[in-house]
């Protein structure tokens, strides 16, 4: 499993995701934001960080970086592409998946781990999950509050494309448990051909129980699973 | 090729949470400004452009806006050319 894990000036979660994919037996290699072609890899992972220091937007200047034509392209052609917080704020800048992330309602940086509820286990990303679990998994970000319009979050629901939200420890998506003010507790969504997931939690941050959770390692382990599906 | 020198207005949505105006509203009213009643916080963009007309140079600034200054989801955007600037450009 060959996975490009896409750094851009200010990304600052990169060798952790390197090491998440090393972690699970994949190859991982870096890709550095102005450097084209991702079609020898099978599955592309964008970081989480401040790239080119939120100027602007959150993630508006890195999605005209050149390699971002190459992910739109990969993903696209259904390659499985994964966006964790600044890369699911990239996602989006890109129109890869829909609606924005704004300011934290609180108006705070939010930096501790949440309970996530997965929604989907039918994803390239969430298959090694039961549906329903609760995992325990850090964010760190000032902009996560998940907006779109009515229409837009009517579509997501329908569709059954909010694949993790927060919730409390026994799995309630309370208002309490909900770190950033984002609709319906959305933390993480997946395009409609469900190959492209944007999520603001960190699951390579929960890779090890020494550093607090493990439960992350679901997210690589369901990649290596859908990949050698595939291939076989 | 003329000058023109043209101001972005980038402001939240109506009805879109604006944690930062309401946090500038609250400071406001707290320092005593009580008849203040809304606030919001957006952003100006300052942009020098060469182009043949006032109307060109509105129109590659508003494909600006609509390319990366505002994103469509959350922002409102207004385009005001504050004038033409000396010199012109080849």
């Amino acid at each position: 499993m060959k996975v490009a894990v896409v750094t851009f000036p200010g990304s600052n979660c990169d060798y952790d995701l390197y090491k998440a994919v090393q972690q699970v037996e994949g190859s991982p290699e870096f890709v550095w934001h102005r450097d084209r072609g991702l079609a020898a890899y099978d599955a592309v992972l964008l970081p989480g960080g401040f790239s080119y220091g939120d100027y602007l937007r959150p993630g508006a200047i890195a999605r005209m970086s050149p390699i971002m034509d190459d992910v739109i392209a990969f993903a696209k052609k259904g390659g499985p592409v994964l966006g964790v917080c600044n890369g699911f704020q990239v996602l989006c800048e890109a129109g890869l998946l829909s609606g924005a992330l704004v300011r934290n309602a609180a108006i705070r940086f939010r930096s501790h781990d949440v309970f996530l509820r997965v929604e989907r286990t039918d994803t390239p990303f969430t298959s090694t999950y039961d549906e329903g679990q609760v995992l325990r998994i850090p964010i760190a970000h000032g902009d996560g509050n998940y907006e779109a319009d009515e229409e837009t979050l009517a579509r997501l629901e329908a569709e059954r494309r909010v694949v993790f939200r927060y919730t409390d420890a026994s799995g309630e998506a309370t208002e309490a448990s909900n770190p950033n003010g984002s609709h319906a507790n959305i933390a993480g969504i997946i395009n409609e051909h469900g190959n492209v997931l944007g999520m603001m939690p960190h699951p390579e941050r929960a890779m090890e129980s020494v550093l607090g959770s493990t439960d992350g390692v679901g997210v690589f382990t369901s990649l290596v699973a859908s990949l050698s599906g595939a291939a076989g | 090729m003329s000058r023109y020198r043209l101001e972005v207005l980038v402001t939240p949505r109506p009805g879109l949470l604006d944690p930062q105006g309401k946090a500038v509203h609250h400071a406001l009213n707290s320092l005593g400004w009580d008849e203040v009643s809304d606030v919001h916080v957006g952003k100006a963009i300052h942009i020098d452009v060469a182009a043949a007309s006032e109307e060109e140079a509105r129109e590659k600034v508003e494909a600006m806006c609509r390319k990366l200054l505002a994103n469509p989801v959350t922002e409102d955007y207004e385009v005001t050319v504050v004038g033409a600037l000396e010199g012109t450009t080849s």
